[in-house]
């Protein structure tokens, strides 16, 4: 019934072919969506905001002096992913961050793939995340890149795209988590039939993972120390930092709880001073060491690179990940793969032009009005011109921009994102919607099967970032 | 080798169970007393209300005699001054409630208590943070105009819920570590402090009239004072008698079973001061501990002939002053690192660095 009224239109709709048909894999979910009325639907969407911002389950948004605390708005449809469809999805994940942290030790030891010119030297210097202080430093295990983000898209033939790799301290996992549990307390009728992996082993995996990355140098008997390093409790994704500490079993930490003697980390208890092998950092590099990085940070502990560098410590994520997350290195991660694995990406970028190559840059110049342009080291949609969308004003200031800075800039096709059925108070309606799965490397690299689906909620958008009218989705992926 | 890796991880866990950073203690510490202090509040303003009831028709200047000194106990009473002309019951009853101005008010507690659970939210079980978050959107949702016309008792009882509601989740999900010992440290301190604070309100409305004790209007007030310990029950089933002034003194400075006497309290305080100081490896100064076993030990040995003839006023001050100083001198020692000097710390490791590269 609720569906009745529902139109794909001109997009690539998830839940339904362009002959207004439910896919296979969203049989199970459509049946039973259908047997709910639509004032059964709002009181059930009604109560699980309420339990959203009962558990405290709120991202704290200071365009006041006050600090709003808000839910993460959340859609009850789920959003589902057939088992073929995330196959390919979790191997090209893997593939991606397999060639990343190959990148990573490759850049900070002989690079190679410099000599061999297959990038061009200029853009990894000149990248704002590349950390000279760590060329030639052994990061445990060879890993650089614990936890990874990678924002995924559908263009309009439904191919997954990379939008993204988020590598620095990707965030979000835990609102995978309490989707989850909270559609579950909510439809629980809707998982009977459908078959749907379990999400919940992400937190015991990341112990897993920051376990197995102690320091060379680790001798104890028991499994290292691992803590949670948050900026604070004022800090927008507290929530998220307190969770996953609570979840793991591990302390979150302030960097005023900790302090470095004979390059060891140490944290502040009731007991005294108890050493720290293992950080889960939230914070920035630049934030992470005052004596190191930047003097003004209030939020690092000093000393800690040195403890760092001193192998008396691990930190996940290493230092100097951004740079693989810069836009422009991005562009050549498809290369990466090629040069590194031997193999063709299983998911490719969207197509990006460089407003630092001349051929590329005037193309940009003639088509600002029609293509999205992203500045190299932003997130969360700033520093962003939506070209089909801007103001004549806002197309000039980023022309303006780019000139002045080209290498800070590059430009994509904008893509139709897939759209999904979401809720719109009296119905559904299609939503555009992306896709951030959660991949962790330690011994092995795993994907936690399905991951963050944020969704556009504003009719006809296409930001789905929660700092500008996103919501979000639980997401499925199927056993069969 | 799996076998290997799940021992590593129980172990672990169990290690990283037993530390606790000095500054969850301190904010597990402050949820618990802010919170015992709403319950109080709550309960104080509560009985007040309903007592004037009572009195049928009161004067203005009647009023105001009544609820000053209500303001004056929790020490708020100059503040009380700036922001308003004239105490009677909806003024009291907003400044004690809403007013964030003051740090008293049940917003106040409320938020404090909230805010320090919110620090150590991944230290206190799921349920122990949803009742305070809970409590803080009820109150945030609240406004003085709809309590005081849709029923104040009403209100006040969800906030006294809340409080116990918190108690019983904590005492049942709450694993019996270190922090439990700060949580019900806290919550004895604060229940000491404001039974004296209590007591002390008694002897304001008392002085000016002392002819009047034994009268109709002194029996309802003591009666009030009763109910706002949450007392009157437990007292009838001791004495079966009467609301006597010097029984009820007795009963809520003495009684060595009602869970909200000061003795009580100062005894199950004196418990968890043992508890904290053994498990804990930082060999702090003993003399504060020391002076509140003196208190303790004077307790037993005073009779409440004895706290008359020395002044009721000038007992609860002490009490307060004892309560108040062991409470600082754990803080300062268990919960409370002062903060590092991060300019003299960077100037250290900056040096350190650069002795090592000329090594």
């Amino acid at each position: 019934m609720l569906f009745d009224q529902y139109q794909p239109e001109d997009f690539f709709d998830e839940m339904f072919t362009s002959g207004n048909e439910v896919r296979p894999h969203y049989h199970a979910v459509g049946e039973a969506l259908n047997a709910v009325s639509a004032e059964e639907f709002r009181n059930r969407q009604t109560a699980v905001e309420a339990a959203f911002m009962r558990g405290g389950v709120t991202f704290t948004v200071y365009s006041d002096s006050q600090g709003t605390e808000r839910i993460f708005p959340f859609d009850c449809v789920p959003r589902v992913i057939s088992a073929e469809e995330w196959d390919m999805v979790e191997r090209g994940l893997i593939q991606r961050l397999t060639a990343l942290n190959l990148f990573l030790h490759d850049i900070y030891h002989e690079q190679k793939i410099i000599k061999d010119r297959v990038i061009p030297p200029q853009y990894l210097l000149s990248a704002k995340h590349f950390r000279r202080e760590f060329m030639h430093f052994e990061v445990p295990k060879n890993v650089y890149v614990h936890i990874c983000g990678t924002d995924l898209i559908r263009d309009k033939d439904g191919r997954y795209l990379v939008l993204e790799d988020n590598l620095r301290c990707p965030s979000g996992a835990s609102y995978m988590l309490e989707n989850r549990s909270a559609l579950k307390r909510t439809f629980p009728e809707l998982f009977q039939a459908a078959g749907v992996r379990p999400v919940d082993q992400y937190p015991a995996e990341l112990l897993k993972v920051l376990q197995y990355c102690a320091p060379a140098k680790f001798r104890g008997n028991d499994a290292p120390n691992a803590v949670l390093l948050t900026p604070g409790v004022f800090n927008s994704a507290y929530f998220e930092h307190a969770f996953l500490a609570r979840q793991m079993g591990i302390p979150i930490v302030e960097g005023r709880d900790l302090l470095v003697r004979d390059h060891k980390v140490f944290m502040r208890t009731t007991a005294g001073l108890v050493q720290v092998d293992v950080i889960y950092r939230r914070i920035d590099d630049d934030f992470l060491d005052p004596s190191v990085f930047r003097a003004d940070s209030l939020l690092g502990v000093p000393g800690l690179v040195n403890a760092y560098r001193a192998g008396n410590v691990s930190l996940a994520n290493s230092i100097g990940t951004g740079v693989a997350d810069d836009k422009v290195v991005y562009y050549f991660v498809p290369k990466m793969i090629k040069y590194y694995l031997g193999e063709d990406p299983i998911l490719p970028n969207v197509d990006t032009y460089l407003a630092s190559e001349p051929q590329d840059c005037a193309f940009i110049l003639d088509n600002l009005s029609k293509l999205v342009v992203k500045s190299a080291n932003e997130a969360g949609g700033y520093g962003m011109l939506m070209g089909p969308w801007a103001s004549r004003e806002e197309i000039e200031a980023f022309r303006k921009m780019i000139e002045e800075n080209p290498r800070n800039f590059i430009a994509q096709n904008p893509i139709s994102l897939s759209r999904h059925p979401t809720w719109c108070g009296e119905h559904f309606e299609g939503r555009h919607i992306d896709l951030r799965p959660y991949i962790l490397c330690g011994e092995k690299i795993v994907v936690t099967p399905g991951g963050l689906t944020r969704v556009a909620l504003r009719k006809g958008s296409l930001v789905v970032n929660s700092s500008q009218g996103g919501g979000s989705k639980d997401t499925w992926v199927l056993k069969h | 080798m799996p076998p290997v890796s799940n021992a590593r991880e129980e172990l672990a866990r169990h290690k990283q169970a037993n530390v606790m950073l000095a500054r969850v203690a301190g904010s597990l510490y402050w949820m618990s007393r802010y919170l015992e202090r709403a319950e109080n509040q709550a309960r104080l303003i509560d009985v007040n209300l309903q007592l004037l009831l009572d009195f049928g028709h009161v004067t203005d200047e009647q009023l105001k005699a009544h609820w000053l000194p209500i303001v004056r106990s929790s020490g708020d009473e100059a503040l009380f001054n700036e922001l308003y002309d004239t105490a009677d019951s909806e003024s009291v009853t907003e400044f004690m409630t809403f007013r964030t101005e003051n740090p008293n008010s049940l917003v106040s507690c409320i938020s404090n208590a909230r805010e320090n659970a919110r620090q150590v939210r991944d230290q206190i079980s799921s349920e122990m943070w949803e009742v305070l978050n809970d409590a803080y959107h009820f109150i945030l949702g609240a406004d003085a105009k709809t309590v005081w016309h849709e029923g104040a008792s009403a209100f006040y009882d969800q906030i006294k819920r809340f409080s116990h509601l918190f108690q019983g989740i904590t005492v049942s999900t709450f694993s019996r570590n270190e922090g439990f010992e700060f949580i019900q440290f806290g919550k004895y301190l604060e229940r000491a402090d404001q039974i004296t604070r209590l007591l002390d309100i008694k002897y304001h409305i008392l002085l000016p009239s002392a002819s009047d004790v034994g009268g109709a209007v002194d029996t309802a007030q003591w009666h009030a004072v009763l109910r706002s310990a949450s007392a009157l029950e437990a007292y009838r089933r001791y004495y079966v008698a009467d609301v006597f002034y010097k029984k009820v003194v007795e009963f809520l400075i003495f009684d060595d079973s009602f869970p909200r006497s000061l003795k009580f309290c100062c005894q199950e305080m004196d418990h968890f001061i043992e508890l904290i100081t053994e498990s804990s490896a930082e060999a702090g100064d003993r003399t504060a501990i020391e002076r509140f076993r003196a208190f303790l030990e004077r307790l037993n040995e005073l009779s409440v002939e004895d706290i008359f003839s020395q002044g009721l006023h000038e007992f609860l001050d002490e009490a307060q002053v004892e309560v108040g100083s062991i409470g600082g001198q754990l803080y300062s020692t268990y919960m409370y690192f002062p903060p590092v000097d991060l300019q003299a710390e960077i100037r250290f490791h900056q040096q350190q660095e650069q002795q090592q590269q000329q090594q």
